[in-house]
């Protein structure tokens, strides 16, 4: 199996994943436990994707970086109510920082 | 659901897409461009870990162009460099890209895109644009978030898989520049408003416990997927059903 067939097969792949869920009945979706566990849906991601994204280490498992107190910067942002685009560069630039002192 | 009704009585009330007041819009926009540059910047560190894997810059740039989600493409790259099968390849980032197929049953409630706009729109579903979509307040503002969204993250994860790819590690690390931690304060500024009830909050203590607990072991991209039974087990909860039934809805904060 070329290299070229795998990268393409999976690229289809990925595409017909997406459709399926774009022509799903929307019927399927009516029951209000349905319409709960999809409204959760995101909840439950994003959750995730923040503790990932703040504590995954690149060679597996967890680690503590910079990366918690860009987050807990964020956080403090999004309390005193800042705007999307304000905590996202407090995130950043705490974390950048924090590296440019030394602190990983 | 709060949510839902007003998503529902906004149309009813005959808005129109022109009718998007500047202020939703100019919000709307700078969330979604803001998360298309923080996202799209790691296509630099993709794009080195591409070729790094013995992948062609041909065929790195083809995966951020055509499998265009970003979990399933690192795990291909992965698989490929760590010396894994076509097969293990492909079964690992199709496994990774499910949760898409999840976010295309959400944000086709509020999409009422067809023909060839739907099947574009079907490309573009992604963690970040269905994010950025679902959390906006009414249909007009969610279908521009997430169509925003969408192009804003293409745009920037193509441009910099291509300059990763032809630069390599010599560009140096993204975490230089915090943009890790951008990600996160991005993924959590995005959940904030939506914790504004007990079932959010249990859902989000349990995906927290479900990621921790998987994440040492799992592959990359695994523990969000299982995470999504957080979203299940409460939502098919008893006793948070019997609260909704003597309701109105509203448990599903805007």
């Amino acid at each position: 199996m070329s290299l070229w067939f795998t990268v393409l097969a999976a690229c289809a792949l990925a595409f017909v994943t997406k459709l399926a869920g774009h022509y799903v009945p929307s019927a399927k979706l009516e029951g209000r436990r349905m319409r709960r566990v999809t409204a959760l849906l995101p909840v439950a991601l994003l959750t995730s994707l923040v503790v990932i994204q703040t504590f995954a280490a690149s060679g597996g498992g967890f680690t503590v970086d910079a990366r918690i107190v860009g987050l807990a910067a964020a956080v403090i942002a999004l309390l005193l109510r800042a705007p999307f685009i304000v905590v996202v560069i407090i995130g950043a630039a705490v974390a950048a920082g924090l590296r440019a002192l030394g602190w990983n | 659901m709060r949510e839902e009704a007003g998503k529902e009585g906004a149309e009813a009330s005959g808005q129109r897409p022109g009718d998007l007041d500047p202020a939703t819009r100019t919000s709307v926009l700078r969330q979604a461009w803001s998360v298309g540059i923080a996202t799209g910047a790691y296509g630099i560190s993709f794009g080195a870990l591409g070729v790094a894997s013995g992948l062609s810059v041909a065929q790195t740039c083809a995966l951020s162009l055509l499998m265009f989600t970003g979990g399933s493409q690192f795990a291909f790259v992965g698989v490929i460099g760590a010396g894994g099968t076509g097969v293990a390849a492909i079964a690992t980032a199709t496994l990774l890209g499910i949760r898409n197929g999840l976010y295309g049953l959400q944000v086709s409630e509020f999409l009422h895109d067809r023909g060839w706009r739907r099947g574009v729109a079907a490309h573009l579903t992604i963690d970040e644009s269905t994010a950025v979509g679902i959390a906006q307040p009414t249909v007009r503002a969610s279908q521009l978030g997430f169509w925003q969204t969408g192009i804003a993250v293409f745009v920037f994860w193509n441009l910099f898989t291509l300059l990763g790819a032809w630069l390599g590690n010599a560009l140096g690390d993204p975490r230089r520049w915090g943009l890790d931690a951008a990600a996160a304060a991005a993924f959590v500024a995005l959940l904030w408003p939506r914790l504004h009830s007990r079932d959010a909050a249990a859902t989000a203590v349990v995906a927290v416990v479900l990621t921790v607990a998987v994440a040492p072991w799992a592959p990359a991209g695994i523990p969000v997927l299982i995470a999504a039974f957080a979203a299940v087990a409460v939502g098919l909860w008893p006793r948070a059903a019997a609260r909704d039934d003597d309701s109105t809805g509203g448990e599903v904060a805007p």
